[in-house]
């Protein structure tokens, strides 16, 4: 680091870089190995939530979790501002 | 008993050419009787960067369809006595490999009394990386501190505890380490980069080395002398530092700091 390497500015992204790795490695890792079923029932869910709702795609969330001993189905729906289910 | 180590990363040009030829190179030079296979059918580099692209006769692919014997496919390292080369086809016919004569011939090398077969898989997750992991024992997962090659990993992972013979078998599966290229301390210090223990943690694995940054790596490859024969080079210390936590010993990690320096260094650059 020279003396000019003082007054130039790049800022650090290695954290950044972190945690979108951080994420992203999760997401993909509770969609490995979790049974096929599940990108399916992902649609479906939609398909019935928006005849109540009009959700966006991306709202619906599914997830598989594995606790020790047991599996938890986890879902997540994000409805717009004010509406409710 | 012969161990068969895959080094594999998903991601292309991270280092995994390097890193099979240096750690075969390494276990050879400690006595170990080994055997490094180019598993990239068609795009043949590791007889390059071993030294031995001029004396390649016979390849991968003519053992497993029975033009020659394996004997004679197995090229001898003219540095280390215990060392062999078996050199990828430059075949286009990407099937040319095959699982059971990629096992025919691991069974071979078995036989022979070899005490390790490096596997240095190509990138990407088609037949030859899959061919190239099946039969691990363990695997070198070779990682850069950067955002798409530590994505790859992950899959390669996911790879590893599923589509292995171990995995399918259920015997404690594949035994994966993580080793990490092209790491500079200093640009790890000013928050440019991930550290080892960024990268660790979003993998969860173990890591068996790490492999600086160095200008000595392009000499190595442009020299067809693998950089771990440049003792003069910190790549060398890190990669012979791989090899040994390879065999089990427990040594502190190297050049994952920057070196301190003095005053005027700092103030002026070095």
């Amino acid at each position: 680091m020279g003396l000019l390497a003082l007054f130039r500015r790049t800022p650090p992204t290695a954290n950044v870089a972190k945690e979108r790795l951080r994420i992203i490695v999760a997401q993909e890792r509770s969609a490995r190995g979790g049974p096929d079923y599940l990108p399916l029932l992902r649609r479906e869910l939609l398909e019935v939530i928006k005849k109540y709702v009009n959700v966006d795609p991306e709202a619906v969330q599914v997830n598989l979790e594995r606790e020790d001993g047991h599996e938890v189905l986890e879902l997540s729906v994000a409805l717009p501002g004010g509406k409710r289910l | 008993m012969t161990e068969i180590i895959v080094v594999t990363s998903g991601k292309g040009g991270v280092g995994k050419t390097t890193t099979s030829a240096s750690i075969s190179c390494g276990l050879a030079r400690r006595g170990k009787k080994v055997a490094v296979i180019d598993f990239d059918i068609g795009l043949r580099n590791l007889d390059l960067i071993m030294g031995c692209e001029r004396r390649v006769v016979y390849d991968f692919v003519n053992v497993i369809q029975g033009d020659c014997t394996l004997k004679q496919a197995l090229i001898k390292d003219k540095r280390i006595e215990t060392l062999y080369v078996l050199a990828a086809s430059q075949t286009r016919d990407k099937d040319a490999l095959s699982s059971e004569g990629v096992r025919r011939v691991l069974d071979e090398l078995t036989a022979e009394g070899f005490d390790y077969v490096i596997c240095d898989s190509p990138a990407g997750i088609e037949k030859g990386a899959h061919l190239a992991m099946y039969f691990a024992d363990r695997a070198v997962v070779v990682v850069n501190p950067e955002v798409s090659s530590v994505r790859d990993s992950d899959r390669i992972l996911g790879l590893l505890a599923s589509k292995t013979q171990r995995a399918e078998k259920g015997n404690g599966g594949v035994k994966e380490h993580l080793l990490l290229t092209r790491y500079s301390p200093k640009r790890v210090a000013t928050g440019e980069m991930m550290s080892v223990t960024d990268v660790k943690d979003i993998l969860g694995l173990d890591v068996i080395g790490v492999v600086p940054e160095s200008t000595d790596v392009l000499s190595a490859s442009n020299a067809g002398v693998p950089v771990i024969l440049n003792e003069e080079s910190d790549a060398s210390r890190a990669y012979d530092d791989a090899v040994a936590r390879l065999l089990g010993e427990s040594l502190p990690m190297r050049f994952v700091e920057e070196p301190k320096k003095g005053f005027f260094a700092r103030m002026f650059g070095g």
